[in-house]
């Protein structure tokens, strides 16, 4: 197993600010608009150094989605910043209409994505949103690991022409991607090589694999471990190519086991290589509220959990 | 560019013409409300309009045009074709497969015109509030126009967006409401009545004129007026007070024809009313 060490933690959505701010100064055709959660979503860099091309939207969230669809006629780079619930659910029609459907170039960056958004409780911890969003036809669905990776990610999604959601979180997180890495949209990353089991991992989730991938190398197990940091496109050849060499495969992901990374997966497994899969993902229920890891740990998704997958699907593929 | 407000009252026949055979011909689609705003369209891209028929997306240097209401597709289909955007042949294809001309407004299939996809309503002021902001950042001193009906300001993104467009001084933006009264289910009084919609837009910050909506002397009066009230920082809402099915006597004022087709003996009977004045497609 690869050693993987972390001498800082960050929180992603900072990874997403520090990445507003570079993308705004590379291009001066970048906007941003905020539902009233600009601390929240760390754009305040971004309108200190260009404020008039900040616009604070107020708590009207559909308004933001139309506006920035607007605001793409005439050649603006429209990033509009709120929590991931209030980024899709609440404004799903208008994504579909106005942005999806109208191949509009808008970047729908979403923070407090998943259960580790904590307190707040289930109103506020979306675990649809992937879904959702992959289910837009043109729609790219990113899910960043780390502060680096959403750093570089917010980055080139600036320099990609068409509709983007950008999916990142709220706690902090072990920094253990690159700095300055070049984020290739649509291009898995490989963790670690392995030849037992692949684990394909996404967002806070890529973390914990590693942890797991630690322990199974302990009990003999060598895991491949592969970021999908793209859910759609998904890097079929790249998840193909493990699942051949493994023979088995576990998925994991801080969303509804219904509609995300793993149902992407599993689609493509069925159609061309169909190996054992097991699921580390919330087992179709809401949240709660409780501190980011005890919830991580409630609803089955910590190391331990992908560890228990892996030994359940290698004694399934035997 | 037609200047003279004869010829514009006789392509608003023509318009009408097309509008009701369109709806005819697939027998399906929605004759009220493209009646009703014939005269606007007309006067919007034959007088008002700084528009390029060879068109861009982007609309640099242009005044653009939203239809936040798309279910009115056939009037402004039938304005494109007749101003240059497209052939107008292609009308006969509006509702069938593998057409560029979709029930409701849509960019997939790239007809030249569009550049928003509407229909599911209460967004297109939100589109058109960016568009003019877009045209603040690049300095680019041309206009946006909207239309909205009256029943989709029922729709809670409408006064979101008008409360942003004040605050933000959007104001180089006319929108238009069509004030018919009507919608699907019956009068919007009793369908959920909009209350003094005067009163409501100056309340929210808009600098509000009104219209009469099928009368071409008034339209263009209140489009140029509402043309010299923009940057004075205020967004400018036009209450436009037309009749829904204006032009065919048996579909006047009436929401029973906001989503039917005519028979043929209904079309007979719209089309002896309606003189063929530039010549049908």
């Amino acid at each position: 197993m690869k050693k993987y060490t972390f001498t800082e933690k960050k929180d992603t959505r900072s990874g997403f600010g520090a990445g507003l701010l570079e993308a705004g100064k590379r291009n001066s055709n970048v906007v941003a608009l905020c539902a009233d959660l600009v601390g929240s979503l760390k754009m305040e860099a971004f309108i200190k150094e260009f404020p008039e091309r900040f616009f604070q939207m107020g708590i009207a969230e559909a308004n933001m989605m139309g506006v920035a669809a607007g605001m793409t006629i005439g050649g603006k780079i429209p990033f509009t910043g709120t929590f991931a619930n209030f980024s899709t659910g609440r404004v799903y029609d208008q994504i579909r209409q106005s942005i999806a459907y109208s191949g509009k170039n808008v970047k729908i960056c979403a923070s407090h994505a998943g259960l580790t958004l904590g307190e707040d409780g289930a109103t506020h911890q979306i675990l649809e949103d992937i879904g959702l969003m992959k289910m837009l036809p043109g729609m790219t669905v990113i899910n960043t690991c780390d502060y680096n990776q959403t750093m570089a990610a917010t980055i080139a999604v600036a320099e990609y022409e068409g509709p983007v959601y950008l999916r990142f979180g709220r706690p902090v997180m072990p920094i253990f991607t690159a700095p300055d890495q070049k984020f290739e949209i649509g291009k898995a990353w490989m963790v670690n090589e392995g030849a037992d089991v692949s684990i394909f991992a996404t967002g806070h989730l890529v973390w914990e694999a590693i942890l797991a991938g630690e322990k199974l190398a302990e009990m003999g197990i060598d895991a491949e471990i592969i970021n999908i940091h793209t859910i759609k496109p998904l890097d079929g050849e790249a998840v193909l190519k493990s699942a051949a060499k493994t023979g088995c495969v576990v998925t994991a992901e801080e969303h509804n086991r219904l509609g995300g990374l793993g149902d992407s997966i599993a689609q493509l497994l069925v159609r061309n290589n169909p190996v054992p899969q097991e699921y580390v993902a919330v087992n179709d229920s809401f949240g709660e509220s409780g501190k980011p890891a005890e919830l991580m740990t409630k609803y089955g998704l910590d190391s331990a959990h992908i560890v228990g997958a892996v030994e359940r699907v290698m004694k399934r593929a035997g | 560019m037609t200047e003279n407000i004869n010829e514009l009252k006789a392509t608003t026949f023509q318009v009408r013409r097309d509008i009701v055979r369109m709806v005819h011909q697939c027998q399906s689609g929605h004759p009220g409300g493209s009646l009703g705003c014939a005269d606007y369209f007309v006067a919007l891209y034959f007088r008002i309009l700084k528009h390029d028929t060879d068109f861009k997306m982007n609309g640099t240097g242009e005044d653009l045009f939203f239809l936040s209401n798309g279910h009115i597709s056939p009037v402004w289909y039938s304005v494109l074709a007749r101003s240059g955007y497209f052939g107008t042949e292609e009308l006969a294809t509006f509702r069938k497969i593998n057409s560029r001309v979709q029930g409701h407004p849509a960019t997939a299939e790239h007809l030249p015109g569009i550049r928003i996809a509407s229909g599911s309503l209460g967004q297109g002021l939100s589109a058109a509030i960016g568009a003019a902001l877009t045209k603040k950042l690049n300095n680019d001193p041309s206009l946006v126009f909207s239309l909205h009906g009256d029943g989709e300001l029922q729709e809670g993104q409408i006064w979101e967006a008008a409360m942003f467009a004040s605050h933000n001084k959007v104001d180089n933006l006319i929108s238009t409401i069509d004030a018919n009264g009507q919608q699907i289910d019956g009068p919007t009084e009793k369908v959920l009545s909009l209350g003094n919609l005067r009163a409501k837009w100056e309340a929210f910050g808009w600098d509000v004129l009104e219209m009469k909506g099928n009368d071409m002397e008034d339209v263009i009066r209140v489009l140029e007026l509402a043309k010299s009230k923009a940057f004075n920082g205020k967004p400018v809402m036009i209450l436009m007070h037309t009749s829904m099915g204006y032009g065919v006597d048996f579909m006047m004022g009436s929401h029973k024809w906001h989503g039917a087709a005519p028979n043929d003996e209904q079309l007979a009977a719209a089309l002896a009313q309606l003189e063929e004045t530039i010549g049908d497609y």
